[in-house]
Order: structure tokens, then sequence, then C-alpha cells
């Protein structure tokens, strides 16, 4: 369980995280979701005490980090796939980690058999791929058998056979009871993955809630139905409660109403349909309109340039 | 998917983590790093080989068609050839070694990776600090002793040198602890800078540059100056003879070196303790 109780970070005049309080609950993967520069990192670093908060404390099972016994037993973390010495193998780079939390050495061999790399394990590891370099970072998480995960990030430069991997890890990691919080800056990664989400926008926190209820609350359900007769069926729809808009050429986009219960109140009036289709506005969507106005770094759309439907 | 073994055969946690373990792994990171282990062979190279090369040549070859003076001068301090010279060459390299224990953590990132496994600052300097010094005691002894022996065994048929010669024992046994020393200074200027380029170019730079511009200054302040900046002092402890008009003895010269190092410990300590890693 991770717990933050008004936790900030100022750098200058720029408040990278803003009193965020938050709970971390075990048993489940918890996303961090936010745009770039959101300061997703930044509290990640804090819970770590690899930052100093400005304000606010953050514990870790009611502790700070770094008053543990002995810290690497109970937190694992993956922040930045190259806080590594290129000069140094794998299994070096894992072995020096270990000693620090007196971690036997087989548990080395372990946990690079278990993320994948017992083959390049001798090999210097300034030649590893962005891939490898993450897979080496979760088997450091991994290293003391941790009840608290922390992954930054981690599907960056990953294939799709990585992604899944990690996926599946994460879900595993959780569901033996561990706490896994995991950031990103995609909701489609989030939407697969994670049980809880923290959004996060300018270092304010915008939601905590479950994923079923962040899509439940954020992706309003939209009919796209054509029809030989537009203002009638409006009509009776309208009627029954639900909203429509028109386009103009007869379509008509209902929201508020199921595609079965437009289909039953067509068919009892005898309004002949040529469409009917349920559009779900993507979570990705609802992320983007939820933290349109915290994006930190903001691309100028060109002028006369028309954005992109992103209908699913 | 294959079945995971999250958890494996790890012992239950005991204790408290803390200096002896930061000390194994601070070990394994010196010795698993090529860079140390080429600049310790470099460093001997120079200061054993070459020196006795130059040695042979310059002493043993022309002894000769050396005129009366330059013979007596060599005979007066024969430690400045077979061992103030190849400790002046050698401590380049240990420079290097000092900053780079731990900056070199800073530009990999690494730091980042250590202070997740043991957030406790302190403990991290603390056992970085001790293998470093203790590595380069013993390298710094066995370098000093090595380019004494050979030294001595090449200019020996004209220069005989002896340990109990006046001032000969200290010089060797200064020289070995004016390693372990320089590499600390050399540390905490890597802690305080944290990045490579500028903390071995603040070291050389001090050493080089900064400590012979002294020189300059005038008057009895600028003495007192001279003779107090750090790798000025500290190099007196390996001279065989101490000009007359040095203001400090040669271990007198050395603490004022460790005191000032000291002092440059403390700093970084108390920035890395600080400062958002």
């Amino acid at each position: 369980m991770i717990e933050a109780e008004g936790l900030t970070k100022r750098y200058g005049e720029r408040l990278a995280v803003d009193s965020l309080t938050f709970t971390i609950r075990p048993g489940q993967v918890t996303g961090f979701l936010g745009p770039n520069g959101a300061g997703k990192s930044t509290t990640m670093r804090m819970i770590l005490g690899l930052d100093t908060p400005s304000a606010g404390v953050v514990t870790i099972d009611g502790k700070p980090f770094t008053a543990m016994d002995n810290p690497m037993r109970e937190v694992g973390a993956l922040l930045d796939a190259k806080a590594i010495h290129g000069g140094r193998s794998a299994y070096q780079h894992l072995w020096c980690l270990a000693q620090l939390g007196g971690i036997p050495k087989r548990r080395v061999d372990e946990v690079l058999e278990l993320v994948g790399l017992t083959g390049v394990a001798r090999k210097r590891s300034k030649g590893f791929s962005l891939g490898m370099g993450q897979r080496l970072g979760i088997a450091s998480a991994l290293l003391g058998d941790p009840k608290v995960l922390m992954f930054d990030e981690p599907v960056n430069g990953l294939d799709p056979e990585g992604i899944l991997w990690i996926r599946n890890l994460m879900k595993s990691l959780a569901a033996q009871g561990r706490t896994v919080f995991v950031s990103s800056h995609l909701m489609s990664e989030m939407e697969n993955t994670a049980d809880h989400l923290l959004v996060i926008g300018r270092g304010r926190l915008i939601a905590d809630c479950p994923v079923h209820e962040f899509i439940r609350k954020n992706s309003e359900l939209a009919v796209r139905v054509r029809t030989a007769e537009p203002t009638r069926l409006a009509e009776l729809v309208t009627a029954e409660g639900g909203r429509v808009t028109t386009d103009g050429d007869g379509t008509l986009l209902v929201t508020g109403m199921g595609t079965d219960r437009i289909g039953d109140l067509a068919f009892d009036h005898q309004v002949r349909l040529h469409e009917l289709a349920a559009l779900r506005a993507s979570l990705e969507e609802a992320f983007m309109e939820m933290t349109r106005d915290s994006v930190e770094f903001q691309a100028a759309v060109p002028a006369g340039a028309v954005a992109p439907e992103v209908a699913r | 998917m294959t079945t995971l073994n999250l958890t494996g055969t790890l012992p239950a946690a005991t204790g408290r983590s803390g200096l002896t373990n930061a000390l194994r792994s601070e070990w394994t990171k010196i010795r698993s790093v090529r860079s140390t282990l080429w600049s310790i062979g470099a460093m001997a190279a120079v200061a054993v080989g070459l020196n006795a090369l130059i040695n042979w040549l310059t002493i043993d070859r022309r002894w000769a068609q050396m005129v009366p003076g330059e013979r007596s001068s060599v005979l007066a301090n024969p430690l400045d050839n077979i061992l103030a010279s190849p400790m002046t060459v050698a401590q380049f390299a240990v420079a290097v070694i000092g900053v780079m224990a731990i900056s070199a953590e800073y530009s990999t990132g690494m730091v980042r990776s250590t202070l997740q496994a043991q957030p406790r600052r302190m403990t991290i300097l603390g056992a970085k600090i001790l293998v470093i010094v203790g590595l380069m005691l013993v390298v710094g002894e066995a370098l000093s002793f090595a380019a004494y022996a050979t030294g001595k065994a090449v200019i020996a048929p004209h220069v005989p040198v002896h340990l109990s010669d006046p001032g000969a024992l200290r010089a060797v046994i200064g020289a070995g602890l004016y390693i372990p020393v320089l590499a600390l200074f050399s540390l905490a200027a890597g802690a305080i800078l944290r990045h490579t380029a500028a903390a071995i170019t603040a070291v050389l730079g001090i050493m080089l540059v900064v400590s012979n511009l002294t020189q300059l200054l005038p008057d009895s302040w600028g003495h007192h100056i001279n003779a107090y900046m750090p790798m000025n002092a500290g190099s007196l402890v390996f001279q065989q003879h101490v000009a007359p008009k040095q203001l400090l003895t040669p271990w007198q010269g050395l603490g004022v070196f460790a005191a000032e190092t000291a002092i440059l410990v403390v700093v970084a300590a108390f920035l890395m303790r600080r400062r958002d890693a």
C-alpha cells in the first residue's frame, strides 16, 4: 500500500506535482495516467526518496521508503531503463544491486531467467536495445521479491510480444496480492492492464477511480442511425428520452439510448432502418478530452488542418 | 505464457541492510568495470616500467658523460628520480579513478538504481569511500615500493640507495599514502560536481594550474597559500629532502592535504544528502 498526502514538488516557480493525495492498494494493478510532463515520474521518484517533496508525505506500508530495514526486499521499481552502467554485464549489474540487499547469487540467475535475459546475461549492457534495458530494469525490480512494485512506462520500446508479457507479469504480480503501480501516457495500455486508475494532468489529480467506472463515466454511448424517415424517428426517440443530432444527409446520432431500444422503437412504429450502429467513444478520446486543458506541451494545430476523427 | 516463478527461492528478509552489504556491492562495482583495471594497469606500467627505462637511459647509460655537477645532484636526491617522478605521473590515473568511482554513477544513471536498492545515501557514500581508499592504499603502497625497488636496481651500479638513507623510508611509505588521499580528494570532487569531465578538469586544474600559479603571489601570504595548496602540501611526503624554505614538514604536508580532503568530503556528503538524485 502506497499512501500520499499533499505530495508536492516545486521546481522554482513551476509546480511539477501539486498536492497529490491518494492511496494505492495491494492486490490490483493501479494505472497512473497522464500526458507527458504531467508529473508521473516525479511522483514515483518522490515515493522512492530520490527526490525530496517540497511539501507533503508519502509512505509505503506506513513507512517512508528511506526508513525501511531492507528497502529492496519491500519495494522494487523500474523508473528508467537506462539507469545502468553500460560497462557492466546484466549479471554484474544485478549482482551489484543484489548485494545491497543481502540477496544470494542464485536469485540473480532466477530473475534473469524470468525476464528472458539469460542468454545475454554476460554481455556488456552497453549494446542492449531499449526493450532489453526494460527487461533488465524489471529484473532488478523483482530481485528482492518485493510486495510493492512500481513501473514507469514499462512498455516503451518493447515489441508486441514483450508488451503482452509485461501485461501478464503485472497482472500475475497483483494476483499474488502485491501492490502494482504502473504509469503510462497511453490510455489504451491502461485499458488492458489496470484495475484502478489515477489520472493526473499538470501535477494535479484529475481522477481516482476503478477503470470500469472511468470508462462508463467518460465514454458515452452514441448510436448512428440511417433511416428513410429521419424526422419521424427523431421525434419518436426524443419522446422516449433520447437525444438526437442530425448531420443533414439523414443520418441521426443518438445518445442516451441503446441500439436495442432504438431498433424496437423503429419496429413498433414501422420506420424502416438502413443502418443501426453503436459507436463507443474510445477511452483514449475520453482521456484526451479530460486532460486537454492540462497538457504541458501542446502542439499547435496548423491552420486549416482538420483534427482526425477518432472513432472506433 | 510460461508459468512465472516470481517468488523463487529467496529466504525471508532479516535485519537491516547496511554498510556491510554496501561494501560488498561497491567492491563488486569497482571490479566489474574495465576502466578501473585499465587505469590501475596503466598507472603501474608508467610508474614502474617507463620510469625504470627513463632512469636507465638518463642515469645508468649516461653516467660516464655526466658532468660532476649532474652526478652530485643525482647522488644527493636519488629518490627524486626513482620515486617522485613516477608518483607525479601516476597521480593523473589516481585522480581519474577517484572521480570516476562516483561520477560514472551519475553519468550512467546507475546511481538511481543504487539508491532504489539502498536509499540511505550516507551508507552508499561511506561504502564508496572505504572501498576506494582501501583499494588505493594497497595499490599506492605496492606501486611506491615497486617503483623504488625497480629504480634502485637500475641506478645501483652508480648510485647506491637504501631505505635506511635519511628520508628514504618515509618518502616511500608516504608516496603510498598520498595515493589514497588524492583518490578520496578526487572522489569528493566527483560527488560534488557529479560530472566526469568537470570533476577531472577541476582536480587536474588544481593540481597543475592553480597550485603553480600561487607561486606568483607575492610576499609571505602568497608563500603560505602556495604551501597549503592541496597537492603542493601533500606531495612533500614523497620528497627525500624537503627544501629549507618549505613551511611544512613532509608529514605536516600530508596532514594538511588530508584535512583539506576531509573538508571536501563533508561538503560532498552534505550535498549528496540534500540534492535530488
